[in-house]
């Protein structure tokens, strides 16, 4: 705990955002409620793929407290446009990917149990439930088509528009060179790979509140989202054509968000329309069973893929085939997860010379697949884990010395990989060396004796990773066919007395930034956090942003704020060269105080700022009055977290049942500004990744029936499931922007997968396994035990 | 409708419901306590907890009916006269939050496991919060504030 002074970067201050969590004060947008309010429920399509003949709405719009009743084709007739998708991919041959419509309620079609058909609002909750139980649709079932593999060989089609299913078919690489070194190669190690499908499940519903102002028209809408500016530009310009200035969106208080919340629903545009329609707010909250079939899902990858390597273990070449479900429409940044967040970072740590990456994007009749936590990171991470691992065993190689026999070394950064990205900075010797140390994994045998004793199989697993954050210079993110910049905004307001606003378009929920971006104000301006307000959150307030996602936040968001205070500085010093009569070269500003080289001359901050503010003895021919900046900062590059992750399980051989009983991560998130929530940010990514290894798999039936579709049926980890974690960072610094930070909220999830699944694969090698899929659960350990029998 | 009729936080309240009202509706709806959060429809994710009659309860999973004469304790009455409770304090020293929204229910889940087993280990901890998900803090904080909490809430 820091001394209460100390409030700067480095310094583990308690969250300031805590107070209202802990005492139930939180605004989250459920809590709010609207004078007038009505209340939306959606009919969902409960058949995976149908052609929709038409819907019979006259009983439910006769029905006690119904106020009006929304089909597709009333949105068609009044022309409300379709959600938009945010990245254009292409096929190898340069053609554009195949962009079907995405109504915001069915038309002609349904496509994945889900699909929102029809809304009622009404005067109550309950009111609207019961009413749309009096919905008839004419549904007339088609085949649905659910595996990808078949998707693409004749299945039946999802969009009439995408020939066999396929959405693109993109490469990067030179896959004749990649061929040619395989040829030549002294062992080829491949693998094949399903990365599961994964339901994100922030512990909070989505909820979104449309609420029109008839006398001024404007619409605010309050939603569950990670980024209000994005949302207001998507919503605004391409569904509803709502100009930005009578367009407000307000995120409260999010209730987590993992990726999930991101993206464009079809319900924030329902019920900001419909509250103009209606003339009246319009409220939706999700319950639990709504947000397994309507809230995007994430990974879903099915790989073959292959490593060279020469005799002694270097790595010559890597290729990779990978069918990736889109679902049965594309979601905002779908098209991108598994291409420009994954296929790029298929290097790695390692100088792996050659590379080739192969995608297919597949439609599906499945519910819209996007980001999650890692977004395409984790799946890159582990097909090269899973690699490694294997290669290492199939050679008799060390699983640490085949992993420094190949890591692109210290010395060599900035590091050109051969897959576009090129890394500024790393140290994957000191991530490794201190998991190790920390892991204790010299004691390993011992421990495996011991675990025997016991009846259990003991493994230890590694994954060492390198991620992208930071998205991303925008020019290269626009040649890559985002449609957006990706730049972040900061607006900090210094009051008359030296206290701090920052209007900051990231968005934290659950994150801290509150505190953190509090911290960089303390370590810059020499003010303590507690006369720091952060505010986020909302477009009306803040000049614009492109939000929360990508741990991107600090490293985008943060340097924004950074590159705002300078600006402050700038003016505080010109303000202090006039009144202390003093060159501004010779004015240096230092914890808090602006001192003039060589004399005894100062000014506190908060005296600069009064100044600015009661300016009567000021530069007003030069400088206008006020103490107040706003910055956009665009990065330069992508950030590289990167580290290493060690996981000790026992299995007991006769059941399958499976623990983790150690799990160390060693990290390196560049500077960290509040070490505090780094280790937490980094404790949940590991129990999503556990989650991912041991738990957690959406399932659905060969009829697109959604078997997961609740918490009886979808594990999620709980506290009894996890170990405590040992967790430590070894730092190096980004080069290219200004706080010299990366990023933590996605590393726990894209490192430890693999080091689980190859601490499994590792207990249970004396049996002959050489594979276990995820999730690891009880009966696939156990079935992977009687197969190798 | 009827009339229920309950003590909350410390004052007796009075309302109208409907027979299938739940009682986290009653709170949330009725009595504006919106501390109390609804994150599942199946009864599994505990972020409706609170106290009935001392004891921890889904809130969700009881109608408001069923707590007619009781008294019941939410997020919002934990802290009194300004002072945290033991578990609160606890949660905000050892950074056992993230988002926040399953945060009511985990502390009132742990204030109930803490009261009945005062000496909980890590795994008595573990196994007593299996019915609360977290899906932020990947639960190790939050099974550290616990244990800072039994300690001083023993004195």
């Amino acid at each position: 705990m820091p001394d209460g002074n100390n409030t700067g970067i480095g310094a583990s201050v308690l969250r300031k955002e805590d107070r209202r969590f802990i005492t139930g004060k939180g605004n989250y947008t459920d809590d709010i409620n609207r004078p007038g309010q009505t209340y939306a429920h959606f009919v969902r399509s409960e058949v995976a793929h149908a052609t929709l003949n038409g819907v019979d709405t006259s009983a439910a719009e006769s029905a006690d407290g119904v106020v009006a009743v929304f089909t597709g084709a009333d949105l068609a007739a009044a022309e409300v446009g379709g959600l938009p998708c945010g990245w254009a991919l292409t096929f190898q041959n340069g053609d554009p990917m195949v962009e079907p419509g995405h109504p915001i309620l069915a038309q002609g079609k349904v496509r994945h149990v889900g699909d929102p058909i029809a809304v009622v609002i009404a005067e109550t909750k309950k009111q609207a439930k019961s009413a749309a139980a009096l919905i008839k649709t004419d549904l007339q079932q088609l085949p649905a088509v659910v595996d990808m593999t078949q998707a693409v060989e004749g299945g039946e089609l999802v969009h009439e528009e995408a020939a066999n299913n396929i959405c693109y078919d993109w490469a990067i690489g030179d896959k004749g060179e990649v061929d040619k070194i395989f040829e030549g190669a002294d062992h080829v190690t491949s693998i094949d790979i399903v990365n599961n499908r994964l339901i994100p499940n922030a512990m909070e519903p989505r909820v979104a509140i449309g609420d029109f102002d008839d006398s001024s028209g404007d619409y605010t809408l309050y939603t569950t989202t990670q980024n209000p500016h994005v949302i207001r530009l998507l919503m605004g310009a391409f569904v509803l054509q709502i100009p930005e200035h009578k367009l407000r969106v307000v995120a409260p208080d999010v209730g987590g968000g993992f990726g999930s919340k991101i993206f464009h629903y079809a319900e924030e545009a329902l019920v900001t329309w419909a509250s103009a329609q209606v003339n009246r707010p319009v409220k939706w909250t999700a319950d639990r069973s709504e947000a397994f079939m309507s809230d995007a899902h994430g990974r879903d990858h099915v790989t073959k893929a292959s490593l060279a390597l020469d005799k002694d273990g270097k790595f010559l070449g890597l290729k990779e085939e990978t069918l990736a479900n889109m679902g049965g429409y594309l979601s905002t940044f779908a098209p991108a997860i598994p291409t420009y967040m994954h296929s790029v970072l298929m290097a790695g740590v390692y100088t792996t010379p050659v590379i080739y990456s192969n995608i297919i994007a597949v439609f599906t009749n499945t519910v819209p697949v996007d980001a999650y936590r890692g977004a395409g990171r984790p799946e890159a991470t582990y097909i090269l884990e899973r690699l490694v691992d294997r290669a290492a065993r199939e050679m008799g190689i060390d699983q640490i010395e085949i992993r420094k026999k190949n890591f692109i070394p210290t010395d060599a950064f900035p590091y050109q990989t051969p897959v576009a990205l090129a890394y500024d900075s790393g140290d994957y010797f000191a991530t490794l060396d201190t998991a190790v140390k920390n892991a204790d994994v010299k004691g390993f045998d011992k421990r495996k004796k011991a675990s025997a004793k016991d009846g259990k199989l003991r493994g230890i697993g590694f994954s060492t990773y390198v991620e992208a954050c930071g998205a991303a210079p925008s020019a290269v993110a626009g040649a890559l066919g985002a449609r957006a910049g990706l730049y972040e905004c900061a607006n900090v307001r210094v009051h008359p007395t030296g206290s701090v606003t920052v209007y900051t378009g990231s968005h934290s929920h659950g994150q801290g930034h509150e505190t953190a971006f509090a911290q960089l104000v303390s370590e810059k301006l020499g003010v303590h956090t507690d006369a720091v307000d952060i505010v986020h959150g909302d477009t009306e307030k803040i000049p614009f942003g492109m939000g929360t996602y990508g741990s991107r936040s600090l490293a985008v968001g943060g340097t924004a704020i950074d590159k705002a205070m300078d600006k402050i500085i700038d003016k505080a010093t010109k303000i202090v060269s006039h009144i202390l009569e003093a060159g501004e070269g010779d004015i240096e500003f230092k914890d808090g105080a602006f001192t003039v080289a060589g004399t005894d001359k100062s000014m506190a901050f908060g005296e600069v700022a009064l100044a600015a503010y009661v300016p009567h003895n000021y530069p007003l021919e030069e400088l206008e009055p006020g103490l107040e900046e706003t910055a956009f900062y665009d990065p330069t590059n992508f950030t590289y977290p990167g580290g290493c992750h060690v996981c000790e399980v026992e299995v007991d051989p006769t059941t399958g049942v499976t623990e983790v009983v150690s799990f160390t991560a060693a990290d390196d998130p560049g500077i960290v500004v509040n070490p505090m929530i780094v280790e937490g940010q980094v404790h949940g990514g590991i129990a999503q990744g556990i989650g991912q290894a041991l738990l957690e798999g959406c399932a659905y039936d060969e009829n697109g029936q959604l078997l997961t579709g609740s918490y009886m049926d979808y594990t999620m980890p709980r506290a009894d499931n996890l170990p405590s974690y040992q967790v430590s960072t070894e730092s190096t610094e980004c080069t290219h922007n200004s706080l010299g930070v990366k990023g933590c909220g996605e590393v726990g999830a894209i490192g430890s997968p693999p080091a689980v699944i190859n601490a499994i694969v590792d207990a249970l090698s004396e049996l002959g396994v050489t594979d276990v899929p995820m999730p690891a659960t009880s009966q696939a350990v156990w079935r992977a035990i009687q197969a190798a029998k | 409708m009827t009339t229920v009729s309950m003590t909350v936080n410390g004052k007796a309240v009075s309302a109208e419901a409907q027979p299938d009202t739940l009682l986290s509706e009653f709170i949330r709806e009725t009595l504006d306590l919106t501390g109390t959060h609804v994150g599942c429809d199946t009864s599994q994710c505990g972020a409706c907890v609170v106290l009935v009659n001392g004891e921890s309860a889904k809130s969700c999973t009881m109608l408001a009916v069923q707590a007619e004469g009781g008294d019941v304790t939410t997020i919002e009455g934990l802290a009194t006269n300004g002072e945290l409770h033991p578990m609160q304090k606890a949660f905000h020293e050892n950074h056992a939050l993230q988002c926040g929204f399953c945060t009511p229910g985990m502390m009132i889940s742990a204030i109930d496991l803490v009261t009945k087993n005062p000496d909980a280990d890590e795994a008595a901890i573990r196994k007593g919060l299996e019915g609360n998900i977290c899906r932020c803090t990947g639960y190790h904080n939050i099974v550290k504030a616990v244990q800072a909490a039994a300690a001083e809430m023993k004195g």
